[in-house]
């Protein structure tokens, strides 16, 4: 059942969310072993959360839009008095005095909480096999990653572990992995979520958004977290959209663009394999026959996306895991300085992919270094944020896919970062800009595995893009979402 | 192997970022970091001389908050989560190596 077809039913008294909650608690008790999707299983919690939903029913009280839905939430949002650990060893330990934004809005919401889902550490990874706490299977194919960094929030959507999830998205890491597990994954505007309670990994990219198994889900629970935060300082101030309304209106005169250079055809980047680029091409005719005029667009800069990320996010990473030293939260490993017990720490709790990003953005922010490297790459994010303002004066939204294959087998990519990294080339773009984007499965691979299509639009172009998503939704081959279709 | 990050400088960074790594780590890291800075040459060669950097996508300036009194979270609802606390504050070992 949808996650709105579980709050009607509960708020209608038809369904108590105790049930429902049990359904899924025994549902993770069976997959989770598996697949390790969840670090850690709200059981407790969650039971009691639900039955406070249907005490309100009972009392004709109204207990908010997503009554008794089932949440997953990506561990590295802070939920107050339980264990928040990125997927990292630093963080051991540590209980957060205070719930992240989002996950007070979700409560506030009458969505229950089942657990915190496993994630690359720190968010860092296209392949959830960066954790602390081992992989996540991709539930349509075991021997497949899920994608990343937030593999076990759409792992878990995909299964039926929870009926909706949140992701973060920093460079891709809840597009990608909705893309690689068949599920629909938005990465809102900058600014559209407040990002208070987020533990911190690029925080001119980081943005909180959902994972659900349609459309129409994904737009209530944006309605939901979305809005004005007076706890966040970059939360953009405006109420939150009104986005169920849009989506029946259909694309009828919609201007969409093929974003030629991450598309795979001619003056793309190379490596998006040709079942993906014909899922592509497809999905663009789907929306021309539905009445959008479809053209192919120009965006030159769109090609240095993955060059200036890479510069930019371990920048900023560099920055914001100093904090992790062993003096206020998690691990600590003692030696008789501080200096010396900071460095012990740190070389202790963090894995080798938070190490390489440290060490690239140290490197990157150095004397010497900062202005053919990190100054640059800020140039680079003026000049796409311009070449895509006038992308948008031709066309309403642009679409490509969402990565440049389909979910690849465990260990295939680990030995050399730099493939791993190329996952990520057409979601970065909307990172840098503070763009949304959307990723809507439409179909599958020459492997059988699904395929994600990406819209992306304008700053604050969220209605437009949920919109013509749920167009792309009803005219996929596939229903998409749930295993075993 | 890339020369674009020499294994010295690898060294150097990894002590600005208070990280101790072994030798087997130093290497890969020289090679692996020197593949992503060969990537990013495309970046590094740009002519963008006069273009202004953009750190924060969307335009905003500095958010101020009402100058009124609100309650904050309790002082040892943090501590208690530190690794060591005394006295209502975090606890480190002695800095510069004198005992305290």
């Amino acid at each position: 059942m949808s996650a709105l077809g579980v709050a009607a039913a509960v708020r209608s008294g038809e369904v108590r969310a105790v049930d429902v909650v049990e359904e899924y608690l025994a549902r993770i008790e069976t997959r989770n072993g598996e697949l390790n999707a969840f670090n850690l299983v709200m059981a407790d919690e969650a039971r009691a959360a639900a039955a406070a939903v249907d005490a309100c029913v009972a009392a004709g009280d109204d207990p908010g839009p997503l009554a008794g839905v089932p949440v997953a939430l990506k561990d590295n949002m802070c939920t107050q008095g339980i264990a928040t650990t990125c997927s990292s060893k630093i963080l051991e330990g540590w209980e957060p005095p205070y719930d992240a934004t989002v996950v007070a809005r979700l409560a506030a919401a009458g969505a229950v909480a089942v657990g915190k889902t496993n994630l690359d550490e720190f968010a860092m990874g296209s392949s959830t096999e960066n954790s602390a706490f081992g992989p996540t299977r991709n539930p349509l194919d075991t021997d497949r990653v899920p994608g990343g960094s937030s593999g076990g929030s759409a792992a878990a959507v995909a299964a039926d572990l929870a009926a909706i999830s949140l992701g973060s998205d920093t460079g891709g890491s809840i597009r990608q992995p909705a893309a690689f597990c068949g599920v629909v994954g938005m990465k809102p505007t900058y600014g559209v979520v407040s990002r208070y309670g987020l533990i911190a990994f690029g925080s001119s990219l980081d943005q909180i958004g959902p994972f659900s198994t349609s459309v129409a889900d994904s737009a209530a629970v944006l309605e939901v977290i979305g809005g004005h935060d007076p706890f966040d300082s970059t939360s953009i101030d405006a109420p939150a959209f009104d986005l169920r309304s849009v989506l029946g209106r259909g694309v009828d005169g919609m201007r969409i663009g093929i974003l030629r250079e991450l598309s795979g055809g001619t003056g793309s980047v190379d490596g998006i394999s040709p079942d993906v680029q014909a899922r592509a091409a497809a999905a663009a005719e789907a929306l021309e026959a539905a009445g959008a005029r479809v053209q192919e667009v120009s965006v030159p800069s769109a090609t240095l996306g993955l060059s200036a990320y890479y510069l930019v996010a371990p920048a900023e990473a560099s920055s914001n895991l100093s904090r992790f030293d062993g003096v206020r939260f998690g691990l600590r490993v003692d030696a008789p300085t501080t200096g010396e017990m900071m460095t012990a720490t740190r070389t202790a709790g963090f894995g080798p992919e938070v190490k390489r990003r440290i060490m690239l953005g140290t490197y990157a922010l150095s004397a010497g270094y900062y202005d053919a490297f990190y100054g640059k790459a800020l140039k680079v994010r003026t000049l796409m944020l311009a070449e895509f303002a006038s992308a948008y004066e031709q066309v309403d939204l642009l679409l490509t896919p969402t990565a440049p294959t389909t979910a690849f087998r465990l260990g295939e990519r680990t030995a050399d970062p730099m493939t791993m990294y190329v996952n990520d080339v057409c979601t970065i773009p909307s990172n840098l800009t503070g763009h949304p984007g959307i990723s809507v499965p439409f179909g599958v691979g020459d492997d059988g595995m699904p395929v994600g299509i990406q819209l992306l639009g304008p700053a604050l172009s969220e209605p437009t893009i949920y919109q013509a998503a749920a167009v792309l939704e009803a005219s996929a081959p596939h229903p998409g979402g749930k295993e075993g279709r | 192997m890339s020369e674009r990050i020499t294994r010295n400088e690898v060294i150097h960074v990894a002590r600005l970022a208070r990280l101790s790594l072994t030798d087997t780590e130093i290497d890969e890291f020289t090679g692996q970091l020197g593949d992503i800075l060969e990537h990013a040459a495309d970046v590094e060669a740009l002519d963008v001389g006069d273009i202004e950097p953009t750190s924060l996508p969307l335009p905003m300036t500095n958010v101020l908050r009402a100058d009124v009194r609100r309650a904050s979270l309790a002082r040892d609802d943090f501590l208690t989560q530190a690794p060591a606390s005394e006295a209502g504050q975090f606890r480190v070992p002695p800095i510069l190596g004198e005992e305290p």
